[in-house]
């Protein structure tokens, strides 16, 4: 990007320089937050409410535009035009700051994306550090708003969040580590940059170990963002709205704006770390294309993601709190200590690799997952065979049309 | 490279003024009628008893406590496995790789002593005297008090 404004700003020096630099930053941010981060924190939503109802045999959100895309819209116009309402007992400056803090730990993780090979706004050296660190920042206005409402429900569920995703962190701190290890280095460019096209190439299919790492990472990161089955700091059941209890209007929009955009900064770490990024094969000398290609590519694997997150929120029951703690610290936290070591003890012992074990690693993953599909293929088919609207005579003129 | 960190500066900008913006433009359309029923604390329609900011239970705490050590641990192993693909490259691999092995084996000594203390365990029995050992739930109403 300092290159692109440089052309740009040919041989202006000292403050204009400067101002040339901050008014390219300032506009290239813009056009990632609002081009880019809003519309679809947005869309996620509708998209999800979509996928739900396909899942359930509903029809879903269909009535404002096309299938009914125009839903996030609505929403949105519908949220701002509420009345916001602070408790009189609630600590108020607290209160309303803690959604501010909550969009600065979302959307300071944009800084890193990697949308191509040259469309990022930063690429720091210690990306994926920086990434970890600043979306922790979440965590703080999520306590902030639990303890601010000054309401039993958002205290439990805000101390809940905290334990949660501070829990949540080791394990998904650790299981970075072996992608970092294999790519020598932290930055978000450098990881994809070692991985290649194919996809045994990607760090995912390095050995078992990185395998176990991308599980868990995958797992721990759902739980970070606090997803179902992890989604207990705003468990309906038993905590009305968890830490957004109070919260009404446009205030509580904004946490549910960071908890479904994150949906697509969980997604895009694990293409990065562990599903080789925005890599394509070499096809066009032409960069323009090139780039194309590959936010192509990024984009169609790291929805991908989300849409696996969005399909298992529709299928997994929610796990309890001393389950997902016991999960936490009795299984992963080992299990990600055994990742790292692992693939540092096969970098040692073969440094240039294995191919074989990567193929082999490679075929046991496709294998289970045609597995999976023939499976799920069987039970539709089967479904499909007994006609349940036959179970019960009266339903079944309502049901059949 | 202060480039670079320049624009995370944009972006806290940004994420400050996305909310604003939402905000102040809320303020311009929205109702604003605030009355003393529907500013009191939501309780399920329960008159509120007290105030919320309460004891809550300690092993909240143990599993900061926790976290804090294992976190300092990711923190030291960051720079580690980092420069540990050069070192493999140097022939040093074997060497950084005991090291590791050993900080681990520290850290997972500690992981084992807290487990069995029993610090991990999130449904604990509390012998109260002379009753059964009964369960308590994180923040559980017995420890609530006016």
């Amino acid at each position: 990007m300092q290159a692109f404004l440089d052309t740009l700003l040919g041989d202006a020096a000292g403050l204009e320089r400067q101002l040339g630099y901050l008014a390219g930053m300032v506009v290239f941010g813009a056009v990632v937050v609002f081009g880019f981060v809003l519309p679809f924190a947005g869309i996620v939503t509708w998209a999800e409410r979509r996928i739900w109802a396909r899942i359930q045999s509903r029809v879903g959100p269909n009535r404002v535009g096309p299938f009914g895309f125009l839903q996030w819209l609505a929403d949105g116009v519908k949220n701002i035009l509420k009345e916001d309402i602070i408790p009189t007992v609630a600590d108020r400056p607290l209160f309303r700051f803690a959604p501010y803090v909550v969009m600065v730990g979302f959307v300071g993780a944009f800084v890193c994306v990697p949308f191509s090979g040259d469309l990022i706004i930063a690429d720091l050296n210690i990306g994926i550090l920086y990434i970890t660190a600043v979306t922790s920042l979440v965590v703080v206005g999520i306590l902030m708003a639990g303890w601010s409402s000054n309401n039993r429900w958002s205290l439990l569920g805000g101390i809940r969040a905290a334990t949660q995703i501070i829990s949540y962190e080791i394990p998904a701190s650790l299981a970075i580590f072996p992608a970092v290890l294999l790519s020598g280095t932290l930055s978000m460019q450098g990881i994809i940059g070692e991985q290649g096209a194919a996809p045994w190439q990607w760090h995912m299919f390095h050995s078992p170990f990185t395998l176990l790492g991308f599980g868990l990472f995958f797992t721990a990161a759902l739980a970070e963002g606090n997803r179902t089955p992890f989604d207990l700091a705003e468990a309906e059941s038993e905590l009305v709205a968890g830490f957004a209890t109070e919260y009404s209007g446009m205030r509580s929009t904004l946490f549910f704006m960071a908890e479904w955009g994150n949906l697509y900064v969980i997604g895009a770490l694990v293409t990065t770390l562990y599903l080789g990024g925005w890599q394509v094969p070499q096809f066009t000398y032409n960069p323009v294309l090139m780039n194309l290609a590959q936010v192509g590519v990024f984009m169609g694997k790291s929805l991908a993601c989300v849409f696996f997150m969005i399909w298992l929120r529709a299928t997994l029951p929610r796990v309890r709190v001393d389950q997902l703690m016991a999960m936490c610290w009795k299984y992963m936290v080992p299990l990600a200590m055994l990742s790292v070591l692992g693939t540092a003890t096969m970098m040692v012992a073969l440094p240039n690799g294995s191919h074989t074990l990567r193929m082999a690693t490679f075929a046991v993953v496709v294998g289970v997952v045609i597995r999976f599909a023939f499976k799920v293929r069987f039970h539709l088919k089967r479904a499909r065979k007994l006609d349940y609207t036959s179970l019960s005579p009266g339903a079944s003129q309502g049901l059949s049309s | 490279m202060l480039f670079d960190y320049a624009n995370i500066l944009v972006f806290v900008a940004l994420g400050l003024f996305l909310p604003a913006m939402m905000m102040g433009l809320g303020a311009l359309l929205r109702p604003h009628n605030p009355e003393k029923q529907k500013l009191t604390t939501y309780e399920c329609g329960e008159e509120v008893s007290g105030n919320s900011w309460i004891n809550f239970n300690i092993r909240f705490y143990l599993i900061a406590l926790i976290f804090i050590v294992f976190d300092v641990e990711v923190a030291f192993i960051y720079p580690v496995v980092t420069v540990f693909r050069d070192w493999v490259a140097d022939g040093r691999g074997l060497f950084a790789l005991v090291e590791i092995l050993i900080f681990v084996a520290i850290l997972l000594a500690g992981l084992v002593y807290v487990w069995t203390k029993g610090d991990l365990a999130w449904l604990k029995s509390v012998v109260t005297q002379g009753d059964e050992p009964e369960p308590t739930l994180p923040g559980g109403s017995r420890h609530v008090t006016d």
